[in-house]
């Protein structure tokens, strides 16, 4: 990384960059060697496919398949939990993080227990499969909860990184993945810490604040292509929505004249919304908020279709950080 | 705990006195439902749980969860009355500090999860009944649902994925008292329509009268069978004892005044009162 440059050259603006892999899976591989190392571990299941073929070895026990019933997934966490065991909870994020959000809330976040809700299929990852399966609200359901964890790794290295960090955290996770394979790895730039924001490139122009594999990649380009005209960002990987670096956030808020958030989720509730709190009360800036508007998102295409028609991409944060308003939702 | 000193239903009479005297502290509480599960309340800590007062996360301990978080006060008058908090606390329900709300939480020692939001208990009690299957030791998990309760989808949800995942150290006890809090209890909500839907759920059924304390103790003690959990279907008056109420949505939730404090406490110490009874659904 350089001061003014950027960590990362693949341009992901287009829709081709897909030669990572997908952080599910990599979650998958990381949980079976956990389970085994571990016997306080414990991987409860709703029937998503995810372990299917899986050879968890002496593990077994440890494996529980409740089938289609994320309500129950999280109450019964919640209860294994109790009894000493750290428990991994999967299911797609459309279904943690409203379906069962009041098993999370009451079940989990009131009693503080060690679930790690390992949310797949989050943003608009589930893309063709339509509304019923993006999740655009998670990260607003899951910040408001008091003691939880929040993380969402933009990469498979991230994936790894924010496993290890959680596993013997005392109280709840959750952990936002999508379906996807994502891109490669973001080379350069600091480790990924729990709790901190990740800096891919310091500039005093503006600062983007992004959290997830394509916002952060959005990020990174654009930042990329400001700088042909000598428009340096500071970028920031906001891996940890919660807890939030609100120090740091404010230390690089303060060396800008504007704040651009970007992000897979509503623009209502989630990083956005996070950072412009923020910042009005410590460190008041222009906050530009990049993300899916108020609407549902109907139409039939893949992630980043959906994405681009959505006004979430790089060219938008190129014209958030220039002043003009090409997305008409700012 | 030594079980076989304690006379289940001396404890029952004791806590509906306490029931009924939380519910005099101009607050008010619900009392109907505290009243209509003393008798399996008294029977679970006086004869089946393994618990410890005086250590009451005991990791080997059975398990006990209140779904039917409202009846609250029945749960606080018998954790009293075996050790758990002493008896004199009973009277700071409601008030400010008090670690005594109108629903549970776990700042009640004796209390595993906070509960009151309806439909939780069944999925709570099956991660603590995998959690003792994984660990392989004797703990079994008690959860105590109204019959109310199961209009909640969660409840059914839980039922399933217990059975198909054959938990049988778990045991929900349904309080079927026949009313909620402005109606009775509608659709399959008598006793014996219970019993066939939580059979139909793939569970182990046993049905019982809820307040006849050798029927709950022997149907809470059978040999449970391989791969199933229990429902134990207790037929139960709400606000059994105090004729009054009892078999009436009025006794949902009661601030009692003196008049009826006294008047309550005198009919509950007419042991075997006839009237006491009514409104107890037919098994």
């Amino acid at each position: 990384m350089t001061a003014a440059g950027t960590a990362d050259t693949t341009d992901t603006t287009g829709a081709a960059a897909r030669a990572g892999r997908a952080a599910r899976e990599v979650y998958r591989d990381w949980l079976v060697a956990r389970l085994v190392a571990d016997q306080r571990a414990v991987c409860l299941d709703t029937d998503t496919g995810l372990f299917t073929g899986v050879d968890w070895g002496p593990a077994a026990a440890r494996y529980v398949n409740l089938g289609i019933a994320e309500q129950c997934l999280v109450g019964t966490a919640a209860g294994l939990a109790a009894s000493g065991y750290r428990v991994y909870a999967n299911t797609m994020a459309a279904f943690a993080a409203s379906r069962a959000v009041e098993m999370v809330k009451v079940d989990i976040a009131l009693h503080g227990l060690p679930v790690r809700i390992v949310a797949t299929h989050s943003g608009l990852s589930a893309g063709h499969l339509g509304p019923t399966h993006h999740a655009l609200e998670d990260l607003a359901a899951m910040r408001s909860m008091p003691g939880m964890t929040v993380a969402v790794p933009a990469d498979e290295d991230a994936v790894g990184a924010l496993l290890d960090a959680t596993a013997d955290a005392p109280g709840p996770v959750y952990l936002r993945l999508g379906r996807h394979a994502d891109p490669p790895p973001i080379a350069g730039g600091p480790a990924v810490r729990l709790g901190s924001l990740r800096e891919l490139s310091i500039g005093s122009d503006a600062l983007v604040v992004a959290t997830g594999p394509l916002p952060v990649r959005f990020a990174v380009d654009a930042a990329r292509i400001l700088a042909q005209d000598d428009v340096r960002v500071t970028v920031v990987d906001a891996h940890t929505v919660k807890p939030f670096d609100v120090e740091r956030l404010v230390e690089l808020a303060a060396a800008v004249p504007l704040v651009v958030t970007v992000e897979e989720h509503w623009r209502t509730g989630g990083l956005g919304s996070l950072v412009a709190e923020t910042l009005a009360e410590r460190c008041p800036r222009r906050v530009v908020r990049i993300g899916v508007p108020d609407t549902f998102v109907a139409a039939v295409g893949s992630q980043q279709e959906l994405l681009a028609a959505s006004g979430v991409s790089a060219a938008a944060v190129v014209a958030a950080v220039r002043g003009a308003d090409a997305t008409g939702m700012s | 705990m030594n079980a076989a000193s304690v006379d289940t239903r001396e404890l029952a009479e004791r806590i509906r006195h306490h029931v009924v005297d939380m519910c005099g502290t101009g607050l008010g509480g619900h009392l109907g439902g505290g009243l209509s599960i003393a008798d399996i309340l008294a029977v679970l800590y006086g004869q089946v749980l393994a618990v410890r007062p005086d250590q009451p996360d005991w990791p080997e301990r059975d398990r006990f969860i209140l779904s039917k978080g409202h009846g609250a006060l029945g749960l606080y008058a018998v954790l009293a009355l075996r050790g758990f908090l002493p008896v004199e606390e009973l009277g700071t329900l409601g008030r400010a500090g008090s670690r005594l709300g109108g629903h549970p939480t776990r700042r009640v020692p004796g209390v595993e999860f906070a509960t009151g939001s309806l439909g939780h208990g069944i999925a709570l009690g099956l991660g603590t009944a995998l959690a003792a299957r994984l660990a392989g030791g004797p703990s079994r998990t008690v959860v105590l649902v109204g019959d109310g309760e199961l209009q909640e989808g969660s409840c059914w949800e839980a039922a399933a994925a217990a059975a198909a995942v054959g938990a049988d150290t778990l045991t929900v006890v349904v309080d079927a008292n026949g009313l909620q809090l402005g109606r009775a209890v509608p659709g399959p909500g008598r006793p014996g329509d219970l019993a066939d839907r939580w059979h139909a759920s793939g569970w182990d059924v046993q049905q019982v009268d809820g307040h006849d304390h050798d029927s709950l103790a022997a149907a809470l003690t059978a040999p449970t069978t391989p791969q199933q959990p229990r429902a134990i279907v207790a037929a139960t008056a709400k606000g059994y004892g105090l004729p009054f109420v009892a078999g009436q949505v009025k006794s949902h939730y009661a601030a009692l005044s003196p008049r009826l404090l006294a008047r309550a406490h005198g009919v509950l110490d007419r042991e075997h009162d006839p009237l006491a009874r009514r409104g107890t659904a037919t098994p």
